[in-house]
């Protein structure tokens, strides 16, 4: 496998990785002390998907993370006092108390749109970013990650299907993790590749080893360089299996023992560790300094987040509306008389190929003999569109 | 100047709007080349453009999603819904998404949602729907419904500069049916300022949207019989205007409230909710109601005309109260 990496991005790689993974362990920890106020969702095992597609992307790009996607938010410049107050319903988290786990985003600096629980909601708001960056000349990408649960959601397909037809650049990652909850991918769809569901919108889509992050950065790449570039969305379908339950309370004693045993064999971080001593990336001493690093800053963290108050109960009347409170204002990279009258380009923009679909020539359509059986005409397939 | 419909108070309102401020771009089902199912869009793609002018496939959560995106982006994106009703299509991007952005992680939505709603056009149980209420039973949203064309161009024209998602009733039974002269110079109306339209002494009536009509005309019956009623136009359903639903009430004593909403649940409840808890020593007599039907809006004509308040009803209804 080949990387276009520097030695220096290989090691944030590993460090995003790093810190992802004892960041979960150690909210697993205080969940079992007690000391989170909600849930707590793992994403052991999915960590170089959340890190590697995330680190593909530039300053100016937006992404909307899942809740399994803690990973990307690290790699967006949040720090875990910002994941651990939310969990711990602090009143220095980022939502202030308001919402819990990594419900938060930051509109203004590192364009992080907050997630809600109802899942596929984002892909047609991602998408909306996407096409407010193209009006205001930005050139931006957008992101955003669902599972194979989320993707059999109606919203879904409409918000892809709005995506295509936009030509937006936006880039979705489907999170095949195998489960959703307790079901198993098997019972949301009877496609073997999600990355199928992209045929049916005309985009893009690729399949990645999710527990090979070079290989998830890489194909998240090539995505963002592709949708930038204004030739519509892509679809990433990323491999991979969810280590826990659904949440912490969750045993997943429906999972059979052999699947996590064999998926164990290929966890991303120890993947990558060998990758990294095989190219001679790093050391014994490199790596050593790589994770007391991140134990200090979890540490650290902690102890501000557990010597964090919470919020005090009459806060919770504020902020329903904001009258006056923030200064919307988009950014704009291009000249606002280009789309201010008079203009030169007002004609519609209309599909160039409308003419192609008038009606077949030349003699009505007759079934054939094999056609007769199945009911199906000879009209060609791109008439019939 | 010339007398301008309520339809055409509402394109004028996006047009001044759209060439103000670059930020206002306009998304839906058939709002560009055919100018929106109602034509209230009607010239817009032409003057500003594809860019601005945005028609999208049939996926009324994916308007709305886009919106919200947008919005956050910092444009001031004013989405259709072809007919209120399919509203429902987009319910959790309005209430889940939209609703709690600001309060949850401090992120304005300044989208507006517009589109047509109320019956009397036989128009059936999917194209004749109220469903207001749904909405102002949601913190976080504001949701304006007006009776006039000076306020639909007003109104709306606040409605798009405002910093939080406003939902934009437009009846159709006024889309063309009303017409008044509109100031030549550029105005706006407040959100969550409710009018007296006519003074009285005798009972207040409370309405909004099409009923206003109906409750004015009831008013004018009613001053035949000697009894004066006062006529409130509410304008905006979320915030409500308090102040002046108490005042009024505090000076007539009596209150009837008129929506042309389903019953159970409508504002009326709410309203009479606010009066008893704050102005019970004032009453002389019960809060009444006149509303349609808990029904479905049925399509047959002599089914729709049972199912709505007419001017016949209130006036019946006003009359007694007046004589409580």
């Amino acid at each position: 496998m080949t990387s276009s990496l520097t030695r220096e991005q290989h090691l944030d790689l590993y460090y995003y990785m790093r810190l992802n993974r004892e960041l979960e362990e150690q909210m697993v920890r205080l969940f079992r002390q007690n000391k989170i106020v909600g849930g707590v969702y793992s994403s052991l095992g999915q960590e170089a998907i959340s890190v590697g597609t995330a680190f593909a992307l530039g300053p100016g790009d937006w992404i909307a993370p899942m809740i399994r996607n803690i990973g990307s938010l690290l790699v967006r410049g949040f720090k875990p006092r910002d994941i651990l107050t939310q969990h711990m319903a602090r009143y220095t988290s980022p939502t202030l108390g308001k919402d819990g786990t990594n419900h938060f985003g930051d509109l203004k600096t590192r364009h992080v749109v907050s997630p809600i629980s109802m899942l596929g909601d984002l892909i047609p708001v991602m998408t909306g970013i996407a096409m407010a960056g193209r009006y205001l000349g930005q050139k931006i990408v957008t992101m955003t990650w669902i599972g194979d649960g989320g993707a059999s959601t109606g919203v879904f397909h409409e918000g892809l299907n709005l995506a295509a037809v936009q030509k937006a650049p936006f880039v979705l990652v489907v999170e095949n993790n195998q489960w959703a909850y307790s079901t198993p991918v098997e019972r949301q769809t009877n496609l073997r590749d999600l990355a199928d569901r992209a045929k049916a919108y005309g985009i893009r889509s690729a399949i990645v080893d999710g527990n090979d992050v070079i290989a998830v950065e890489r194909t998240a790449r090539e995505a963002v360089t592709y949708a930038r570039a204004g030739n519509g969305p892509v679809l990433i379908e990323a491999r991979t299996m969810r280590m826990r339950g659904h949440a912490q309370h969750d045993a997943a004693e429906y999972v059979p023992k052999e699947m996590i045993e064999s998926w164990k064999r290929r966890d991303p971080l120890d993947l990558y560790e060998k990758f990294l001593g095989k190219r001679k990336l790093w050391d014994a001493k490199t790596k050593k300094e790589i994770d007391q690093r991140v134990a200090r800053e979890i540490q650290a963290d902690v102890e501000f987040a557990e010597n964090s108050p919470f919020p005090p109960p009459e806060f919770a009347e504020e902020g329903v509306y904001c009258d006056g409170c923030h200064a919307i204002e988009a950014d704009w990279k291009r000249p606002k008389e280009e789309v201010m009258p008079p203009r030169s380009s007002v004609k519609p923009e209309w599909p160039q190929n409308i003419l192609a679909r008038k009606a077949p020539g030349g003699k009505p359509a007759v079934k054939s003999k094999s056609a007769k059986k199945s009911g199906r005409s000879r009209v060609p397939v791109k008439a019939r569109r | 100047m010339a007398e301008t419909t309520y339809l055409e108070a509402i394109r004028q309102a996006l047009a001044e709007e759209m060439n103000r401020d670059p930020a206002v771009v306009l998304i839906g089902e058939d709002v560009g080349v055919y100018g929106g199912a109602f034509k209230a869009s009607e010239g817009l793609l032409e003057r500003f453009g594809w860019e601005r002018v945005i028609d999208t496939p049939i996926s009324e959560s994916a308007i709305v999603g886009a919106a919200i995106g947008m919005s956050y982006a910092g444009l001031r994106p004013v989405a259709e819904m072809q007919f209120i009703d399919f509203i429902a299509c987009a319910f959790n991007q309005i209430t889940n998404f939209a609703a709690k952005s600001h309060y949850r992680w401090g992120a304005p939505v300044p989208m507006v949602l517009r589109g047509p709603c109320g019956g009397g056009v036989h128009g059936g149980p999917f194209h004749s729907a109220n469903p207001e209420m749904y909405f102002v039973h949601t913190p976080g949203l504001k949701v304006v419904c007006p009776a006039t064309a000076y306020d639909a161009k007003g109104l709306l024209k606040s409605a798009i500069r405002d910093n939080n998602p406003v939902l934009f009733f437009e009846h159709k039974f006024l889309y063309r049916r009303i017409k008044e002269d509109l100031p030549a110079e550029e105005y706006t109306v407040p959100i969550g300022k409710a009018a007296v339209r006519r003074e009285g002494r005798d009972l207040t009536i409370i309405s909004y949207a099409a009923m206003l009509h109906t409750s004015l005309e009831a008013a004018a019956e009613l001053a035949k019989e000697g009894i004066e009623a006062e006529v409130v136009d509410l304008r905006t359903l979320l915030p409500l205007d308090r102040d002046t639903i108490l005042a009024s009430v505090r000076k007539t004593n009596k209150l009837l409230v008129v929506h042309e909403d389903t019953r159970t649940g409508g504002i009326a409840g709410e309203i009479a909710a606010i009066v008893t808890e704050s102005a019970f020593e004032d009453l002389d007599g019960p809060i009444r109601r006149v509303t349609s039907l808990d029904t479905p809006v049925p399509y047959a004509p002599t089914l729709e005309e049972y199912f709505l308040p007419n001017v016949a009803k209130v006036v019946t209804v006003a009359r007694e109260l007046a004589h409580y």
